[in-house]
């Protein structure tokens, strides 16, 4: 979850340069940087340029048959690659095979795309049709595929056309699927709620809204379908269903199997051309994948942040506080390659038992700080300057080990979505034993104890039940105390609060609140309170320091920042801050009334 | 003049449940209210309290499966489709999100001209009426040829209130429309409501889980609370003194930016809290005397 808080705060904070606006602007563009696309595609060209002089290029038609060229070795007058067993001329079946491999990949992809799209938007978007259409793909599914083109052999009269036709039924499944479920997650978009209220017609919504979320998906599936219909044809035909007089890779290759000890050749160039146009169009639909949808995000492993080459912390005097921060600097690489500070030389200062209110809007960094003194910004940033003491200790610069060690006994954090932190997999009780133990090296039994007693502690009513509970059988304020529970087990020193009430109600707010407070004057630990909402620092905060674009622009003590604050910057804010003694009293528009009476 | 522009009577709403025979689950269980012209009602509640559902009911997005919400003499609940989409042009709406409410892949101007489109404006009067629009709203003009992801929240936020105003409707509901926004651009945002309101007499169903804001914007409030209006009346009487126990709760929950108030407030909060515990306490035991007699 952390790094999902972190990305968001980190596209908020860089602004986007213009070169990485073009950059995502043209998905085709982005493709012809992208040499695997362009091999692959450059590929399937010359292929379908070859098939398309299929009538131009050799001598020969492709079913010609002249006994005298009886297994023509290569380089023969008038057969570049030789002649089959009947003395056919094979470049020229070998140009048309590519044809008759192209139009079953139109046919079979074609009529998967058509039916499939149609049954998906119909059925990812009418509730009342989505089970019927679900059942009709679930039964399309449940025919063996291969068996069933076979069997159907005296209705298609052996054209492969129809066979393809068939099969592309068959293969309806594959993009329906798709369809529907990006039609399931559009339709709930706030946008297309939008359109129906302003009265778009449902075919609209699906035309305009829908298909164009729908569509990269789509063509990445169509590619692959191709390759696999070019597949299914020729595998059909080496088995040898189908007319004999259809020139297709996979007869060709049964014939020259049959030859193999004659002319080994014959059965090499079919084999040869159908291995590269079918690895080419699987190649090609990857590429298109990583282009539409991007390459998959990785796992993000929590490492020791990164610094800057030749950094070295400050030399600071220790100043004996808890947490001693110092001309810290946070960056991020932009797509041109120079670093973009987002936290632009911060000292920031906690005692112990003290609760330091870090606050700013949106982009201004105050996540970003809380993190760097966690020691657990995401992989991109990268340290610039400046020094982090934790009583003393540097923190930049430690090794994972040591920073692991700390952060499992004196640094201490609770995020914003507490639903988002809970394994929704695992109970509650199962998680904070696994991190109880973790953190103080107790036995299984010893650390159950604990958890219970730490439940207990942080007002959860029944703490026996909710040890028991799953994520989702327990309330957001619920989920909240339980982090906290986790986050106190190992008694530490420095609790860091990113936004801890900002998800939650207000009546669960002041009790979360509360509990922070009381929990504080019981262990004596600093916090840092992220946080955008001035009623919480009055509420909790002892003193604050008010972020905006990666700096400190104020600090001091809560009770003097709100009565006297000196930079513009905090008075803008507290000024924009909808009071008590407010009250609309103007009464509804007079002119309306006036208006209504005169009809 | 006296009759409202809405009015809601019994108004129950309940979501089919998937699987054979189940029960559908009512989200909100009877609720009575009105909204006059050009006027605001603040509806207020913490999650999961069916406001969000009372605005969804009125737009037509959220099934009514009981009572009745009548619109200016039409009865909402017995519309089809294609009666609500006449009407679409008088009711609109502003979300929450200011991101997942904009088509990433469509340009301002599309976005704005959608709904004049489907009511039959010709393109020229329609993107003369769009570029009125981004002037009202604080947009510069060139805005319209953007994609929304060239925006903050607050000028995405400044997009959908003018896309709600795009057909001239007299009833906009909003969903939360400040609540995902910096402190800053909410004053502003809120101010640009109150000043459309004020110009064109549209009125507004403003639903909010901040007192605050609630308070700041609207005529009359309504205190929502596990799917019933608990408490209605003037914003005067409904924010500053509140008679239903969750009102109260709810008003001392909020804290204020002043930490001396605050902590005056903390205090009472606790007191307020532990009176109505034993109010409760003392209710549940003489509740549970007769079944001990």
């Amino acid at each position: 979850m952390a790094t999902e808080i972190t990305s968001d705060v980190v596209t908020s904070a860089l602004p986007a340069s213009a070169e990485e606006n073009e950059v995502r602007r043209n998905a085709f563009q982005r493709l012809l940087r992208d040499p695997q696309a362009v091999i692959t595609g450059s590929i399937i060209l010359v292929f379908i340029v070859l098939g398309l002089l299929a009538n131009v290029i050799p001598a020969h038609g492709p079913n010609e048959v002249v006994l005298s060229a009886t297994n023509a070795p290569p380089g023969t007058e008038g057969y570049p690659l030789g002649a089959d067993a009947t003395g056919r001329d094979i470049l020229s079946r070998l140009l048309h095979s590519i044809n008759t491999a192209m139009v079953a990949g139109i046919i079979g992809a074609g009529i998967a795309l058509i039916i499939g799209m149609t049954l998906g938007l119909i059925g990812g978007y009418f509730d009342r049709f989505r089970t019927p259409v679900e059942w009709g793909a679930t039964i399309i599914q449940t025919f063996p595929g291969l068996l069933l083109l076979i069997v159907l052999m005296p209705l298609t009269g052996g054209d492969y056309r129809w066979t393809m036709a068939i099969f592309g039924v068959l293969l309806t499944p594959g993009i329906y699927r798709i369809v529907r479920n990006q039609t399931v997650g559009v339709s709930r978009e706030l946008y297309v709620d939008a359109a129906r209220v302003s009265g778009v017609t449902d075919f609209r919504i699906l035309g305009r809204h829908i298909l164009s979320v729908v569509r990269g998906p789509v063509i990445v599936a169509t590619t692959f379908l191709f390759g696999s219909a070019i597949g299914t044809q020729a595998g059909l035909a080496f088995l040898g269903v189908g007319s004999k007089e259809i020139p297709s890779f996979g007869s060709m290759i049964s014939d020259g199997f049959r030859n193999l000890y004659i002319a080994p050749s014959q059965y090499i160039w079919p084999a040869v051309a159908l291995g590269v146009l079918n690895g080419a169009f699987v190649l090609f639909g990857n590429a298109l994948r990583d282009t539409f949808e991007g390459a998959r995000p990785k796992a993000e492993k929590i490492e020791a942040t990164a610094v800057v080459e030749g950094f070295a912390a400050d030399d600071v005097a220790d100043s004996g506080q808890l947490v001693q921060v110092r001309d810290l600097g946070i960056a991020y690489r932009s797509p041109g390659g120079h670093l973009n500070e987002v936290v632009r030389g911060v000292d920031l200062e906690i005692r112990m038992g003290e609760t330091l209110g870090l606050v700013g809007e949106s982009g201004s960094g105050k996540t970003q700080t809380a993190f760097g003194v966690l020691g657990v910004l995401p992989a991109e940033a990268i340290v610039t300057r400046g020094s982090v003491r934790l009583e003393g200790r540097e923190l930049l610069g430690m090794s994972q080990a040591d920073l692991n060690r700390l952060r499992g006994s004196s640094i201490a954090y609770i995020p914003q979505e507490p639903m988002a932190n809970l394994d929704p997999v695992y109970t509650v009780g199962r998680q904070l034993v696994e991190g109880i133990m973790a953190s103080t090296q107790v036995s299984k039994a010893a650390a159950k104890e604990r958890a219970l007693e730490l439940l207990g502690r942080v007002g959860i009513p029944d703490p026996a039940r909710t040890f028991g509970a799953y994520p989702h059988e327990i309330s957001g304020g619920m989920a909240q105390r339980v982090l906290i529970a986790g986050a106190i087990a190992p008694k530490p020193k420095l609790l860091i609060a990113d936004e801890p009430t900002t998800a939650l109600d207000v009546t669960v707010q002041a009790d979360i609140l509360d509990l922070l407070r009381d929990l504080q004057a019981e262990m004596g630990m600093g916090i840092i309170l992220v946080t955008h909402n001035f009623g919480v620092v009055a509420d909790i905060c002892d003193r604050l320091a008010v972020m905006q674009q990666g700096e400190i622009v104020e600090s001091g003590t809560t009770v003097e920042v709100f009565a006297n604050p000196q930079h513009s910057y905090t008075k803008m804010l507290l000024n924009s801050i909808l009071d008590e003694e407010t009250i609309r009293t103007d009464p509804p528009m007079a002119a309306a009334g006036a208006r209504e009476g005169a009809r | 003049m006296n009759t409202p522009l809405l009015e809601a009577k019994g108004l129950k709403v309940a979501y089919p449940v998937k699987g054979f025979r189940k029960p559908p689950v009512e989200i909100v269980h009877g609720v009575d209210f009105t909204i006059r012209r050009g006027e605001t009602l603040g509806i207020v509640g913490e999650s999961g309290s069916g406001k969000t559902t009372i605005g969804r009911a009125i737009l037509g997005l959220a099934p009514i499966s009981g009572g009745t919400l009548t619109y200016d003499g039409h009865d909402l609940a017995s519309m089809n489709a294609q009666q609500r989409r006449k009407l679409s042009r008088e009711i609109q709406v502003v979300f929450q999100d200011p991101y997942s409410s904009l088509n990433p892949s469509l340009t301002i101007g599309a976005t704005l001209a959608e709904p004049l489109i489907v009511q039959g404006w010709d393109k020229a009067k329609a993107t003369r009426r769009v570029l009125d629009l981004l002037d009202r709203v604080g947009l510069p003009k060139n805005a319209a040829q953007r994609l929304p992801r060239e925006f903050s929240g607050g000028q995405r936020q400044r997009v959908a209130i003018a896309r709600a105003l795009a057909p001239g409707p007299r009833l906009i509901v909003c969903d939360e429309p400040v609540s995902a926004l910096d402190l800053s651009t909410q004053a502003t945002v809120m101010d640009l409501f109150i000043e459309i309101q004020r110009e064109t007499g549209v009125a507004y169903l403003f639903v909010s889980h901040d007192l605050a804001v609630v308070r700041h914007i609207s005529h009359r409030v309504g205190v929502v609370y596990a799917g019933d209006i608990v408490e209605q009346g003037r914003t005067g009487d409904v924010t500053v003194t509140p008679q239903h126990p969750y009102t109260q709760r709810l008003l001392l929950a909020a804290p204020i930016a002043d930490p001396g108030l605050q902590a005056q407030r903390r205090t009472e909060r606790r007191e307020l809290r532990a009176a109505q515990e034993h109010l409760s306490a003392t209710e549940a035991s003489s509740a549970s005397r007769p079944d001990a007699a």
